[in-house]
This record gives structure tokens, C-alpha cells and sequence, in this order.
């Protein structure tokens, strides 16, 4: 199954190859990857995508919250959560007909035209994958003539915070469960 | 005062409390090198010049495994640091506290294929458990107090921190961190209480327990409460190959060593228990063998620093995530309080004696053949002259095995050997290390003729610093265990195992100046063992032994524990 993984770091020398290589060195996959700044100084956030049964899953978790310099790791998939990735896309749009197609479906997804030439437009769109999948599915036809995908970032939903704290900790085994070095 | 960048490493070693470094010089660590020569009555500190840069890591990894305290080692960059590279992977494997320095090339030239440049905080990420590039004179001293509370605390491992030479040859104010605050790194110490206090109804429920001991008992020094905890509860206790010693193989619950070389009884024990309570141990494939087969009808019991331990190889019933010696002590506390409340622990009288038949039927056992050395009688021999009260470092193969078998270790730390990461040339300069660090025990390196020829280097080290490992070279022509494999598993074809073209150890250790003994009979191995024992500073025994012994029993890689072929 896949999962949604999200790891906060110092954001200290050789960080990203140090997740990446803790991947490889023990047979996980990588299938997507995001990292960018938080707003606090000198820490990340790496957002991942992988899949495993939960057993992998669950050492995934635990291998990458031993890293010493890993604050927080979250398996992002365990509880309701927000997810978007961007894409961008080149697709030909010659004058007429066709670019009446594609702005019409730019139009449903509600995309947007970044950028315009004679025969061709860059449209951007973000949505969860499936969205996505559904929009690059429908240009495909019409002609898809370079793209970029961002692979997914993910926020947990509120409410599903306020709900964990009302829980509060449920204090056998927290250990296991336990996703943050405190 | 301001002082270099290479003092400042020093001065902080000081701070630390280091006495002992193993090192190579090279280009990129002159500076430290000077300073250290200019120093080093101030300092305190002994460095050792090893021969080759593998042995500085092993005989730190040595010092560490014989004393828990942090084992350093200094080499240079590139081919220093890269020789290093086996040695950090052993002690990572083997969860042994290291800082390794090594030099780097100057900032300005990283990345430029400059000489002597290696990747080596790349190279190495893979088997540290943390390393570090200075890239600012001002991070110096915070690293090093960083790299020493990492190294050794929680799950002990290798540290290494990669020093550009640049960082070595600046200036600056030295002041040393008194303490240090780590958001993203807190091993979790105390375990749980309720997880605790159900192992331990666990514990007293059980008919057919086990207590299985691993290397992280001995990292944390659990080994007086286990003992206890073994006594209260009548707890039947095996060690693994790194947590030999952690019980003492003397006492009357020992089961001695579990897994592919250990005995019948300890492996059956294991296999038909209905609690296995593993302390500091990982459930390795050589230990458990065939996982769906491990102590099926068994609960678990795993107490771990390390929570990505538990859980990995088999599905635990009663995790719990701590320090093995306060957990131990959260344990003995509840066993107290059940059995002041009169409580009492499921009779086990049946089990035990269950566990004694099966040792009486198939004890260890080895074929006297007249004037031919068996191994294990050596082994047997050192136990009954040290008083089996030696520091043994084994190297990797048949002799590791029958030295763990037969030693019989009552005292953590006696035994130093690689475990995990299983490298060839380990055993003596691990013992130079463990000889620096225990200067008043008797230090015995047991090593083959395969791995002694990837280490005899170290001769020539253990005669400057007259280091007084007694080496006993236990030579039977051929990589051992390899063979054993090829005649039991590939139908006697020796590929590549004979090495019988090998120096004459006698001669090679004089040429070193070191004394040498050799027996070829089994009349003189106790004389000539005497002898050597009796020798000061550095000796080496050779034992030219029977060529073809294996070593019994032996679980077939991937076989199930009760699998094991017994002769």
C-alpha cells in the first residue's frame, strides 16, 4: 500500500542523501520525494511517497526516526491529511479547435495558463494524484509534449490533530507509536 | 588564547577524558599530529601508530569492546580514511563506541579531485551512526562534545568526523561545551512501566522460559541484574556470540551460547520454550535460523534501546524500548514487589530437567587423536591455565567458535571478537587495543592462520609499544569455516580454501622480535601455552592443529534451529 511519509530534519550537511541512503541501503523504495524550509531556521521538511506492507512500513518509520538528525517522522497516510502535488505541463494548442479543447479542461480542473506561444501553452495544476492522473489522461490525446511532476506534500487535517489531543497520549506502548523524540 | 584548530581537537580529547588513540598520520592531519608531539606530556595522551589504518579502528573497537568506554582513532584522508572504512562497519555492526577522525582535504579544494581526497563522510554514511564534516573552525569543539555523547550513549556506534585541514590549521578561542542539548536525538532510557509490568507477568507465567542475553546487555551493563533477575525467577539463560559474558557461563542456569554453533541443549531450550525474554539481542538470522521455524510456540519478550530493533525479525508480544540495565531494574523491582505479595513463578522443575537430559545427550564433544592438536583441547587448555580469567579476542571463523563454545566467559568484556560485520583480521589487533585498555589482565588474541594473515602487521606495533598480547595462532592450513561449508554443503570441493603456503608464524614473529612458540603435539600445548603465558610483553604460540576439524554443531544456513547437524 502506498504511503505518505513526512520527516522533519535539521537541515544539516548531506541530510537528503542520508534519508535517501538509509532507503537503499535496506531495500525500501522512493517513489516520490519533496524536501523544502519550514518556517523554522535550519529545519526541513521531506515529504515522501513509498509503499510496503505495514511491517515495512512500520520499520521504515522507526529506521528513519533513529537517524540523529531526524526531529519528527509522520506516516502522513495513518490519519485523515490533506495531499496536493503540482504539475506543469507543455501541450500543443494550435489556434482553434484545439485550444478550445484544452482551455475547456483547464477550465473544469481549474488549471492555469502560465505560459503562451503560437501552437503550444504551459498549463500548471495542483490536485491530490488522482486528479492529476485524471488531467494528464485527458491532454494526453491532444498532445502532451513535455511534463513535470511534483509528487505529493501533505498536511494532517485539523481536525484530526485536535481529535489526537483530546485522546492525549495513550500512554501503553506510546513507545511504539511514537513519532517524535521528546 | 587562541590556538589552532588542531590543538583545539586535542584539547577537547582531553576534555573528554581520552588516554589512548590509535592512529596513522598522513598529510591531511599533520597539524594535529604536531600539535600532539608538542603536547603531549600536557595532554595526557598515548597515541599508538599502527601499521595499517584498519588496525587503528580494530584495536579502538578492541579498547571499546574490553571496557565500554569510547575507542578512538585518528587517520588521514583519503586511502586513510577509506582503510578505515571496514572498521567503522564492524563497529556499527557490532554497536561498539567509536570516534573516528578523519582528515579531509582543504575546504576550498572538496570536490576537486584533489589528492588524497575521498568522500568520506559518503563513503561511510551507510555504517556510522552519525558523522560530521567541519566546515567551520567555530564548529569544532561543539562537534567533538557532540560526536563523543552520540558515540556513546543510547545504541552505542561509530561517530566520524571528517576534518578539512584548513579546520585544523585556523585559529581560535577554545572553550569546550559543559553540556549538550539535542532536539533530534533522545534514546529513550526508562521503559515503559506498563510494558514493563506486563513482560514481567509474562515472566512469572511462563512454564518453559528462556532468558536470552545479547550484546546490548553487556553495552549497558545489565549484567548484575540479569543475573538476579535469572536467580528470582529460575530463569534457564542463554547469551548470544556478542552477550557471552553478560551471564556467567559457570553458573548452574547457563545454557551457554544459542544459534548456528550453539549447543543442542540451548537451541532445543530455545525451540520449545513458551517465553523467550531476549535482553539486548537483535533475533540475528544466525541465531534464530529459519525465522517461521524460530520458537514457534514461544511469546516474546524483547527489551531494546533501539525501537527499529523490535519488531524486525519476529513479531514481539511484549516490546519494550529502554535502556536494558534501568529496564532490567524496573523488572527486579515489580519481580520483588509480585513475590513479596506472594506471587509465585509457574513451577519449571520438569523444564529444567527437560533441559539437562537434552545436554546430556549431546554435550559439546570433540575426537582425541593421539598426537594430533584438536582446537577445541587448546581452547580448553587457555581456559584451565588463564583461569578463564583472560581478555580473549577471537578473530572471525572455526576458532571464534570454538573459543565461544568452550572458553566459557563469567565476566562481561572478557571476550572480544566481530560479531556482526564477522571481518577476517579483527582478532589481534582488536587485542592490542583491549591490552592498552587492560593493562593488568592477561590478553590472549585466538586467531587463525587466514585472518592473522591479514593483521600480522600489527607485530611490529605490539613491539614498539611492547603491548603484551599473547597470540595464539591456531593454524591448520586452510580457511576453516570456509572449508567446513565446502565439505558439508558443496560436496568436499575446497575451492580456494587451502593455505597452506603460509610464512613460518615462529620465524615471522622473530623477525618482528617477537618471541614465538610452536607446538606440532598434543603433549606440548599445555607446556608450551605455560610458557607463553609466563612470557611478559608480546609472544605469539603457534598451533599447527588437526586440518580438517569442524566445528559442531551447526545449524545449516537457513535451516530451523532443531535442523542441526550434531557430528
Amino acid at each position: 500500500m502506498k504511503h505518505t511519509i513526512s520527516i522533519l530534519v535539521e537541515n544539516e550537511y548531506g541530510m537528503l542523501s542520508r534519508i535517501a541512503g538509509l532507503f537503499s541501503a535496506r531495500g525500501y523504495q522512493i517513489d516520490t520525494l519533496n524536501v523544502a524550509p519550514t518556517l523554522e531556521e535550519g529545519v526541513s521538511r521531506m515529504t515522501l511517497t513509498t509503499h510496503g506492507n505495514d511491517h515495512i512500513i512500520e520499520q521504515i518509520l522507526r529506521q528513519t526516526l533513529k537517524m540523529v538528525k531526524v526531529i519528527q517522522v509522520t506516516d502522513m497516510t495513518a490519519n485523515a491529511h490533506v495531499e496536493r502535488e503540482m504539475v506543469m505541463l507543455t501541450v500543443s494548442a494550435r489556434r482553434g479547435e484545439e485550444r478550445q479543447e484544452v482551455m475547456t479542461l483547464v477550465k473544469i480542473f481549474r488549471a492555469r495558463v502560465v505560459d503562451v506561444s503560437e501552437d503550444a501553452l504551459i498549463l500548471e495544476l495542483t490536485g491530490n494524484a488522482e486528479k492529476v492522473e485524471a488531467f494528464i489522461g485527458l491532454l494526453k490525446p491532444i498532445g502532451i509534449q513535455d511534463i513535470v511532476r511534483t509528487g505529493p506534500v501533505a498536511m494532517t487535517r485539523v481536525a484530526a490533530i485536535r481529535a489526537q489531543q483530546l485522546c492525549g497520549d495513550d500512554e501503553e506502548f506510546s513507545e511504539l507509536t511514537l513519532n517524535e523524540k521528546v | 588564547m587562541k590556538m589552532r584548530g588542531a590543538r583545539i581537537l586535542l584539547e577537547a580529547l582531553r576534555c573528554e577524558g581520552v588516554k589512548h588513540v590509535f592512529g596513522y598520520p598522513g598529510g591531511a592531519v599533520l597539524h594535529i599530529y604536531d600539535e600532539l608531539i608538542k603536547h603531549a606530556e600536557s595532554l595526557g595522551i598515548s597515541h599508538y601508530l599502527v601499521r595499517h589504518e584498519q588496525a587503528a579502528l580494530f584495536g579502538a573497537a578492541g579498547y571499546a569492546q574490553s571496557t565500554g568506554k569510547t575507542g578512538v582513532a585518528l587517520v588521514t584522508s583519503g586511502p586513510g580514511g577509506t582503510n578505515a572504512v571496514t572498521g567503522i562497519a564492524n563497529a556499527f555492526m557490532d554497536s561498539l563506541p567509536l570516534v573516528v577522525f578523519t582528515g579531509q582535504v582543504p575546504t576550498h579544494l572538496i570536490g576537486n579531485d584533489a589528492f588524497q581526497e575521498a568522500d568520506l563522510t559518503g563513503i561511510t554514511r551507510s555504517c556510522v551512526k552519525h558523522n560530521y564534516l567541519v566546515k567551520k573552525v567555530e564548529d569544532l569543539a561543539p562537534t567533538i562534545k557532540e560526536a563523543f555523547y552520540v558515540a556513546s550513549t543510547g545504541r552505542p556506534g561509530p561517530v566520524l568526523v571528517d576534518l578539512p585541514k584548513d579546520m585544523t590549521a585556523q585559529e581560535m578561542e577554545f572553550s569546550y561545551p559543559e553540556t549538550i542539548e539535542m532536539r533530534s536525538y533522545k534514546p529513550q532510557v526508562y521503559g515503559n512501566p506498563r510494558a514493563v509490568r506486563r513482560a514481567v507477568e509474562a515472566m512469572f507465567e511462563a512454564e518453559r522460559p528462556v532468558l536470552y542475553i545479547g550484546g546490548g546487555a553487556i553495552a549497558a551493563g545489565a549484567h548484575e541484574g540479569l543475573r538476579s533477575l535469572a536467580e528470582k525467577l529460575n530463569l534457564p539463560t542463554t547469551c548470544t556470540l556478542m552477550g557471552l559474558g553478560a551471564f556467567p557461563s559457570s553458573h548452574p542456569l547457563s545454557l551457554g551460547m544459542l544459534g548456528m554453533h550453539g549447543g543442542y541443549w540451548t537451541n532445543m531450550a530455545v525451540n520449545n520454550c513458551d517465553l523467550l525474554i531476549s535482553i539486548g539481542a537483535r533475533f540475528d538470522d544466525r541465531v534464530t535460523g529459519k525465522l517461521s521455524e524460530f520458537a514457534r510456540g514461544a511469546r516474546f519478550v524483547h527489551v531494546d534501546i533501539d525501537p527499529s530493533c523490535v519488531g524486525k525479525n519476529v513479531a514481539c508480544d511484549f516490546p519494550v524500548i529502554g535502556d536494558a540495565k534501568v529496564v532490567v531494574e524496573q523488572m527486579l523491582e515489580m519481580v520483588d514487589e509480585e513475590l513479596a505479595h506472594g506471587a509465585i513463578p509457574a513451577p519449571r522443575q520438569a523444564w529444567h530437567d527437560q533441559i539437562a537430559e537434552w545436554r546430556r545427550q549431546h554435550p559439546f564433544w570433540f575426537k582425541e587423536e593421539g598426537e594430533v592438536i584438536k582446537p577445541q583441547y587448546v581452547i580448553h587448555e587457555l581456559h584451565r591455565l588463564t583461569e578463564g580469567r583472560a581478555v580473549v579476542s577471537a578473530d572471525v571463523g572455526q576458532h571464534q567458535m570454538w573459543t565461544a563454545q568452550l572458553y566459557g566467559f563469567d565476566e562481561p568484556r572478557q571476550w572480544v571478537n566481530s560479531g556482526g560485520l564477522g571481518a577476517m583480521g579483527y582478532g589481534f589487533p582488536a587485542a592490542m587495543g583491549a591490552a592498552v585498555a587492560r593493562p593488568n589482565d592477561t590478553v590472549v588474541a585466538v586467531v587463525g592462520d587466514g585472518g592473522f594473515q591479514m593483521s600480522f602487521n600489527e607485530l611490529a606495533t605490539v613491539k614498539q609499544y611492547n603491548i603484551p598480547v599473547k597470540i595464539l595462532v591456531i593454524n591448520n592450513g586452510y580457511l576453516g569455516m570456509v572449508r567446513q561449508w565446502q565439505e558439508q554443503f558443496y560436496d568436499h570441493r575446497y575451492s580456494h580454501s587451502n593455505i597452506e603456503v603460509a610464512p613460518d608464524f615462529v620465524k615471522l614473529a622473530e623477525a618482528y622480535g617477537v618471541p614465538a612458540l610452536r607446538a606440532t603435539k598434543a603433549s606440548e600445548v599445555t607446556g608450551t601455552l605455560e610458557k607463553a603465558l609466563q612470557t611478559p610483553g608480546p609472544v605469539l604460540i603457534e598451533m599447527q592443529v588437526a586440518r580438517e576439524e569442524n566445528v559442531f554443531p551447526i545449524v545449516p544456513a537457513g535451516a530451523a534451529l532443531k535442523d542441526m547437524i550434531l557430528a
